[in-house]
Protein backbone atom coordinates (compact mmCIF):
# COMPACT_ATOMS: atom_id res chain seq x y z
CA UNK A 1 0.00 0.00 0.00
CA UNK A 2 1.81 3.09 -1.15
CA UNK A 3 0.59 6.65 -1.43
CA UNK A 4 3.14 8.70 -3.37
CA UNK A 5 1.83 12.21 -2.90
CA UNK A 6 -1.15 14.38 -2.02
CA UNK A 7 -2.14 17.65 -3.71
CA UNK A 8 -4.91 20.11 -2.81
CA UNK A 9 -5.99 22.60 -5.47
CA UNK A 10 -8.29 25.53 -4.74
CA UNK A 11 -11.30 26.41 -6.88
CA UNK A 12 -9.23 28.77 -9.05
CA UNK A 13 -6.65 26.10 -9.91
CA UNK A 14 -3.96 27.24 -7.48
CA UNK A 15 -1.97 24.70 -5.52
CA UNK A 16 -2.62 25.20 -1.82
CA UNK A 17 -1.10 22.05 -0.34
CA UNK A 18 1.37 19.43 -1.42
CA UNK A 19 2.94 16.50 0.36
CA UNK A 20 5.32 13.84 -0.88
CA UNK A 21 4.71 10.79 1.23
CA UNK A 22 6.66 7.89 -0.25
CA UNK A 23 9.42 8.47 -2.73
CA UNK A 24 10.25 5.41 -4.79
CA UNK A 25 13.97 5.09 -5.29
CA UNK A 26 14.74 5.64 -8.95
CA UNK A 27 18.40 6.55 -8.80
CA UNK A 28 21.14 4.66 -10.63
CA UNK A 29 24.84 5.20 -10.05
CA UNK A 30 27.37 3.90 -12.54
CA UNK A 31 31.10 4.29 -13.04
CA UNK A 32 32.19 5.17 -16.56
CA UNK A 33 35.52 5.10 -18.30
CA UNK A 34 36.50 7.54 -21.04
CA UNK A 35 34.85 8.20 -23.48
CA UNK A 36 31.30 8.39 -22.08
CA UNK A 37 28.81 6.24 -24.02
CA UNK A 38 25.88 8.53 -23.16
CA UNK A 39 24.91 11.76 -24.85
CA UNK A 40 24.03 14.47 -22.33
CA UNK A 41 22.51 17.84 -23.03
CA UNK A 42 21.18 20.83 -21.14
CA UNK A 43 17.40 21.03 -20.91
CA UNK A 44 15.51 23.44 -18.61
CA UNK A 45 18.74 24.22 -16.72
CA UNK A 46 19.40 20.55 -16.05
CA UNK A 47 21.82 18.01 -17.48
CA UNK A 48 19.61 15.41 -19.14
CA UNK A 49 20.35 12.10 -20.88
CA UNK A 50 19.49 12.64 -24.55
CA UNK A 51 20.66 9.38 -26.07
CA UNK A 52 22.11 6.04 -25.03
CA UNK A 53 19.65 4.27 -22.75
CA UNK A 54 21.45 1.50 -20.80
CA UNK A 55 21.64 -0.32 -17.45
CA UNK A 56 18.55 1.34 -15.99
CA UNK A 57 19.56 4.80 -17.16
CA UNK A 58 16.75 6.15 -19.30
CA UNK A 59 16.48 8.99 -21.75
CA UNK A 60 15.08 11.92 -19.76
CA UNK A 61 16.95 11.12 -16.54
CA UNK A 62 18.97 13.97 -15.09
CA UNK A 63 22.47 13.90 -13.64
CA UNK A 64 22.01 14.12 -9.86
CA UNK A 65 25.59 13.60 -8.72
CA UNK A 66 29.16 13.24 -9.96
CA UNK A 67 31.73 11.31 -7.87
CA UNK A 68 29.52 11.60 -4.80
CA UNK A 69 29.04 15.38 -5.11
CA UNK A 70 25.49 16.61 -5.62
CA UNK A 71 24.56 18.48 -8.76
CA UNK A 72 22.55 21.68 -8.52
CA UNK A 73 21.02 22.63 -11.85
CA UNK A 74 23.87 22.45 -14.35
CA UNK A 75 26.67 22.93 -11.82
CA UNK A 76 28.31 20.91 -9.09
CA UNK A 77 28.10 22.17 -5.52
CA UNK A 78 31.57 23.70 -5.84
CA UNK A 79 30.53 25.70 -8.89
CA UNK A 80 32.11 23.60 -11.65
CA UNK A 81 30.02 23.01 -14.77
CA UNK A 82 28.84 19.39 -14.96
CA UNK A 83 29.31 19.11 -18.71
CA UNK A 84 32.89 20.39 -18.47
CA UNK A 85 33.78 17.93 -15.70
CA UNK A 86 32.34 15.07 -17.72
CA UNK A 87 34.09 16.15 -20.91
CA UNK A 88 37.52 16.26 -19.23
CA UNK A 89 39.45 12.99 -19.70
CA UNK A 90 41.51 13.54 -16.51
CA UNK A 91 38.42 13.05 -14.34
CA UNK A 92 37.90 9.47 -15.50
CA UNK A 93 36.98 6.90 -14.26
CA UNK A 94 33.96 8.87 -13.10
CA UNK A 95 30.90 7.82 -11.09
CA UNK A 96 27.71 9.52 -12.23
CA UNK A 97 24.37 9.25 -10.44
CA UNK A 98 21.24 9.47 -12.60
CA UNK A 99 17.58 9.66 -11.65
CA UNK A 100 14.25 11.33 -12.20
CA UNK A 101 14.49 15.01 -11.33
CA UNK A 102 12.70 16.16 -8.20
CA UNK A 103 9.90 18.59 -9.01
CA UNK A 104 10.42 22.15 -7.92
CA UNK A 105 7.64 24.12 -6.22
CA UNK A 106 7.08 26.15 -9.36
CA UNK A 107 6.67 23.01 -11.44
CA UNK A 108 4.20 21.62 -8.94
CA UNK A 109 2.12 24.80 -9.08
CA UNK A 110 2.14 24.58 -12.87
CA UNK A 111 1.13 20.91 -12.86
CA UNK A 112 -1.69 21.64 -10.43
CA UNK A 113 -3.21 24.32 -12.63
CA UNK A 114 -2.67 22.07 -15.63
CA UNK A 115 -4.72 19.34 -14.00
CA UNK A 116 -7.39 21.90 -13.16
CA UNK A 117 -7.88 22.57 -16.89
CA UNK A 118 -7.63 18.89 -17.89
CA UNK A 119 -10.42 18.21 -15.40
CA UNK A 120 -12.65 20.82 -17.04
CA UNK A 121 -11.93 19.62 -20.59
CA UNK A 122 -12.59 16.02 -19.55
CA UNK A 123 -16.09 16.99 -18.58
CA UNK A 124 -16.62 19.11 -21.70
CA UNK A 125 -15.71 16.26 -24.06
CA UNK A 126 -18.02 13.80 -22.33
CA UNK A 127 -20.33 11.73 -24.56
CA UNK A 128 -22.83 11.58 -21.69
CA UNK A 129 -24.91 14.30 -20.06
CA UNK A 130 -23.73 15.85 -16.80
CA UNK A 131 -20.33 14.25 -16.51
CA UNK A 132 -17.84 15.25 -13.86
CA UNK A 133 -14.18 15.78 -14.71
CA UNK A 134 -11.38 13.23 -14.39
CA UNK A 135 -11.79 11.23 -11.19
CA UNK A 136 -9.31 8.45 -11.82
CA UNK A 137 -6.38 8.56 -14.19
CA UNK A 138 -4.48 5.32 -14.75
CA UNK A 139 -0.96 4.82 -16.04
CA UNK A 140 1.31 1.82 -15.64
CA UNK A 141 3.41 3.61 -12.99
CA UNK A 142 0.75 5.16 -10.76
CA UNK A 143 -2.93 5.95 -10.42
CA UNK A 144 -4.17 9.48 -9.79
CA UNK A 145 -7.39 9.85 -7.82
CA UNK A 146 -9.20 13.16 -7.78
CA UNK A 147 -12.16 14.20 -5.68
CA UNK A 148 -13.79 17.56 -6.27
CA UNK A 149 -15.70 18.86 -3.28
CA UNK A 150 -18.97 20.80 -3.61
CA UNK A 151 -17.09 24.04 -3.12
CA UNK A 152 -14.75 23.28 -6.02
CA UNK A 153 -11.63 22.32 -4.07
CA UNK A 154 -9.83 19.35 -5.65
CA UNK A 155 -8.12 16.71 -3.55
CA UNK A 156 -5.63 14.60 -5.46
CA UNK A 157 -3.84 11.44 -4.40
CA UNK A 158 -1.13 9.67 -6.38
CA UNK A 159 -0.90 6.01 -5.43
CA UNK A 160 0.52 2.68 -6.46
CA UNK A 161 -1.41 1.21 -9.45
CA UNK A 162 -1.79 -2.21 -7.79
CA UNK A 163 -3.82 -0.62 -5.04
CA UNK A 164 -7.56 -0.85 -4.53
CA UNK A 165 -9.74 2.23 -4.50
CA UNK A 166 -8.71 5.37 -2.64
CA UNK A 167 -12.18 6.91 -2.31
CA UNK A 168 -12.09 6.37 1.45
CA UNK A 169 -8.76 8.12 1.81
CA UNK A 170 -9.94 11.10 -0.26
CA UNK A 171 -13.03 11.48 1.94
CA UNK A 172 -10.82 11.30 5.00
CA UNK A 173 -8.46 13.97 3.65
CA UNK A 174 -11.47 16.20 2.95
CA UNK A 175 -12.55 15.70 6.55
CA UNK A 176 -9.09 16.68 7.79
CA UNK A 177 -9.07 19.73 5.52
CA UNK A 178 -12.44 20.83 6.89
CA UNK A 179 -11.47 20.14 10.48
CA UNK A 180 -7.93 21.44 10.67
CA UNK A 181 -7.65 24.01 7.88
CA UNK A 182 -11.11 25.53 7.43
CA UNK A 183 -11.92 25.60 11.13
CA UNK A 184 -8.58 27.20 11.93
CA UNK A 185 -9.28 30.91 12.60
CA UNK A 186 -5.89 31.87 11.16
CA UNK A 187 -6.55 30.13 7.86
CA UNK A 188 -8.06 32.18 5.05
CA UNK A 189 -9.89 30.32 2.32
CA UNK A 190 -8.13 29.61 -1.03
CA UNK A 191 -4.74 30.39 0.51
CA UNK A 192 -1.92 27.86 1.02
CA UNK A 193 -2.60 25.52 3.92
CA UNK A 194 -0.01 26.03 6.65
CA UNK A 195 -1.58 24.34 9.64
CA UNK A 196 0.48 22.12 11.88
CA UNK A 197 -2.47 20.04 13.01
CA UNK A 198 -3.43 19.36 9.41
CA UNK A 199 0.10 18.18 8.61
CA UNK A 200 0.25 15.91 11.64
CA UNK A 201 -3.14 14.36 11.08
CA UNK A 202 -2.65 13.88 7.36
CA UNK A 203 0.65 12.13 8.01
CA UNK A 204 -1.04 9.89 10.58
CA UNK A 205 -3.88 9.09 8.18
CA UNK A 206 -1.55 8.17 5.37
CA UNK A 207 0.45 5.93 7.66
CA UNK A 208 -2.72 4.29 8.95
CA UNK A 209 -3.94 3.74 5.38
CA UNK A 210 -0.68 2.07 4.44
CA UNK A 211 -0.95 -0.33 7.34
CA UNK A 212 -4.55 -1.41 6.87
CA UNK A 213 -5.46 -4.21 4.54
CA UNK A 214 -8.90 -2.65 4.21
CA UNK A 215 -8.27 -1.53 0.64
CA UNK A 216 -8.10 -4.82 -1.21
CA UNK A 217 -5.41 -4.99 -3.89
CA UNK A 218 -6.58 -4.96 -7.51
CA UNK A 219 -9.80 -3.33 -8.60
CA UNK B 1 -22.15 -1.09 -20.69
CA UNK B 2 -21.79 0.74 -23.88
CA UNK B 3 -19.30 2.17 -26.36
CA UNK B 4 -19.71 5.85 -27.17
CA UNK B 5 -17.19 6.91 -29.78
CA UNK B 6 -13.76 6.40 -31.29
CA UNK B 7 -11.12 8.89 -32.43
CA UNK B 8 -8.00 8.01 -34.43
CA UNK B 9 -5.27 10.64 -34.66
CA UNK B 10 -1.99 10.57 -36.53
CA UNK B 11 1.19 11.81 -34.89
CA UNK B 12 0.69 15.35 -36.16
CA UNK B 13 -2.73 15.69 -34.55
CA UNK B 14 -4.85 15.24 -37.67
CA UNK B 15 -8.02 13.34 -36.94
CA UNK B 16 -7.90 10.39 -39.37
CA UNK B 17 -11.12 8.80 -38.29
CA UNK B 18 -14.08 9.43 -36.05
CA UNK B 19 -17.16 7.39 -35.43
CA UNK B 20 -19.81 7.45 -32.76
CA UNK B 21 -22.24 4.75 -31.71
CA UNK B 22 -24.25 5.69 -28.64
CA UNK B 23 -23.32 9.27 -28.00
CA UNK B 24 -25.84 11.13 -25.88
CA UNK B 25 -24.28 14.55 -25.70
CA UNK B 26 -22.48 16.56 -28.36
CA UNK B 27 -19.75 18.88 -27.20
CA UNK B 28 -21.51 21.96 -28.59
CA UNK B 29 -18.75 22.92 -31.02
CA UNK B 30 -17.87 22.04 -34.58
CA UNK B 31 -16.34 18.61 -35.18
CA UNK B 32 -13.02 20.15 -36.18
CA UNK B 33 -12.85 22.11 -32.94
CA UNK B 34 -13.73 19.02 -30.98
CA UNK B 35 -10.94 16.98 -32.58
CA UNK B 36 -8.45 19.69 -31.75
CA UNK B 37 -9.65 19.83 -28.16
CA UNK B 38 -9.47 16.04 -27.81
CA UNK B 39 -5.97 15.88 -29.28
CA UNK B 40 -4.91 18.72 -27.02
CA UNK B 41 -6.35 16.96 -23.99
CA UNK B 42 -4.44 13.74 -24.76
CA UNK B 43 -1.25 15.64 -25.55
CA UNK B 44 -1.45 17.55 -22.27
CA UNK B 45 -2.30 14.47 -20.22
CA UNK B 46 0.78 12.73 -21.61
CA UNK B 47 3.00 15.66 -20.77
CA UNK B 48 1.37 16.01 -17.33
CA UNK B 49 1.96 12.34 -16.54
CA UNK B 50 5.55 12.28 -17.69
CA UNK B 51 6.29 15.13 -15.30
CA UNK B 52 4.23 14.23 -12.25
CA UNK B 53 5.07 10.51 -12.28
CA UNK B 54 7.21 9.51 -9.29
CA UNK B 55 8.98 6.81 -11.32
CA UNK B 56 9.74 5.70 -14.87
CA UNK B 57 7.01 4.06 -16.88
CA UNK B 58 6.65 1.98 -20.01
CA UNK B 59 3.25 2.52 -21.62
CA UNK B 60 2.36 5.74 -19.83
CA UNK B 61 -1.23 6.92 -20.00
CA UNK B 62 -3.76 4.07 -20.18
CA UNK B 63 -7.20 5.47 -19.37
CA UNK B 64 -9.13 7.94 -17.25
CA UNK B 65 -12.63 7.86 -15.87
CA UNK B 66 -15.17 10.42 -14.77
CA UNK B 67 -18.47 9.61 -13.07
CA UNK B 68 -20.08 8.92 -16.50
CA UNK B 69 -17.56 7.54 -18.94
CA UNK B 70 -14.09 6.09 -19.34
CA UNK B 71 -11.60 7.13 -21.98
CA UNK B 72 -9.17 4.44 -23.17
CA UNK B 73 -5.99 5.43 -24.91
CA UNK B 74 -3.54 3.46 -27.01
CA UNK B 75 -0.59 4.84 -28.92
CA UNK B 76 1.51 2.93 -31.44
CA UNK B 77 5.28 3.49 -31.63
CA UNK B 78 4.68 5.46 -34.84
CA UNK B 79 2.55 7.95 -32.90
CA UNK B 80 -0.86 6.85 -34.12
CA UNK B 81 -3.38 7.42 -31.33
CA UNK B 82 -6.57 5.43 -30.73
CA UNK B 83 -9.06 6.92 -28.27
CA UNK B 84 -12.17 5.02 -27.28
CA UNK B 85 -14.88 6.28 -24.93
CA UNK B 86 -16.89 3.61 -23.14
CA UNK B 87 -19.20 3.23 -20.18
CA UNK B 88 -17.78 2.83 -16.69
CA UNK B 89 -18.32 -0.89 -16.22
CA UNK B 90 -16.15 -1.81 -19.20
CA UNK B 91 -12.82 -3.44 -18.34
CA UNK B 92 -9.43 -2.74 -19.91
CA UNK B 93 -9.72 -2.12 -23.67
CA UNK B 94 -6.04 -2.24 -24.49
CA UNK B 95 -6.30 -5.48 -26.48
CA UNK B 96 -9.30 -4.13 -28.38
CA UNK B 97 -7.44 -0.98 -29.38
CA UNK B 98 -4.38 -3.02 -30.23
CA UNK B 99 -6.54 -5.17 -32.51
CA UNK B 100 -8.05 -2.07 -34.13
CA UNK B 101 -4.51 -1.14 -35.05
CA UNK B 102 -2.82 -4.42 -35.97
CA UNK B 103 -5.87 -6.32 -37.20
CA UNK B 104 -7.88 -3.61 -38.94
CA UNK B 105 -5.84 -0.48 -39.57
CA UNK B 106 -2.66 -2.20 -40.75
CA UNK B 107 -4.57 -4.72 -42.84
CA UNK B 108 -7.00 -2.36 -44.54
CA UNK B 109 -5.22 1.00 -44.64
CA UNK B 110 -1.46 0.47 -44.48
CA UNK B 111 -1.58 -2.43 -46.93
CA UNK B 112 -4.01 -0.65 -49.23
CA UNK B 113 -2.09 1.24 -51.91
CA UNK B 114 -5.11 3.48 -52.54
CA UNK B 115 -5.14 4.88 -48.99
CA UNK B 116 -2.78 7.67 -48.08
CA UNK B 117 -1.53 7.38 -44.49
CA UNK B 118 -1.78 10.96 -43.32
CA UNK B 119 -5.18 11.85 -44.77
CA UNK B 120 -8.55 11.20 -43.14
CA UNK B 121 -9.63 7.62 -43.79
CA UNK B 122 -12.27 7.25 -46.49
CA UNK B 123 -12.05 3.51 -47.09
CA UNK B 124 -15.55 2.05 -46.89
CA UNK B 125 -14.17 -1.41 -46.17
CA UNK B 126 -12.30 -0.06 -43.13
CA UNK B 127 -15.43 1.65 -41.83
CA UNK B 128 -17.58 -1.46 -42.27
CA UNK B 129 -15.03 -3.82 -40.71
CA UNK B 130 -14.43 -1.51 -37.76
CA UNK B 131 -18.12 -0.96 -37.18
CA UNK B 132 -18.78 -4.71 -37.26
CA UNK B 133 -15.88 -5.38 -34.87
CA UNK B 134 -17.01 -2.76 -32.33
CA UNK B 135 -20.64 -3.86 -32.51
CA UNK B 136 -19.54 -7.44 -31.94
CA UNK B 137 -17.69 -6.65 -28.70
CA UNK B 138 -19.26 -7.89 -25.46
CA UNK B 139 -18.85 -4.34 -24.11
CA UNK B 140 -21.08 -2.93 -26.83
CA UNK B 141 -24.44 -4.27 -25.61
CA UNK B 142 -25.98 -0.88 -24.96
CA UNK B 143 -28.51 -0.73 -22.16
CA UNK B 144 -30.18 2.41 -23.41
CA UNK B 145 -33.45 1.56 -21.71
CA UNK B 146 -32.02 1.65 -18.21
CA UNK B 147 -30.04 4.85 -18.50
CA UNK B 148 -31.94 7.05 -20.92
Amino acid sequence: MTVYSVYIINRAGGLIYQLDHANPKTEVEKTFSYPLELTLKIMDERVVVAFGQRDGIHVGHTVLGVNGDNVKGRQLEDGREVLEVIANQENYPIAIRFGRPKLSTNERIMLASMFHSLYAIGSQLSPEQRSSGIQLLETDAFKLYCHQTLSGVKLIVLADPRQGTMEGLLKKIYELYADYALKNPFYSIDMPVRCELFDLNLQATLEATERTTFYAPGS
Amino acid sequence: MTIYNLYVFDRFGTCLFYQEWNRYKQSGMSKDEEYKLMYGLIFSIKSFISRISPMDFKDGFLNYSTNCYRLHFFETPSGLKFILNTGLNVGPMREVLQHLYSGIYVDLIVRNPLCSLNKPIESLLFKTKLDAYIRGLPAFTADEGTQH
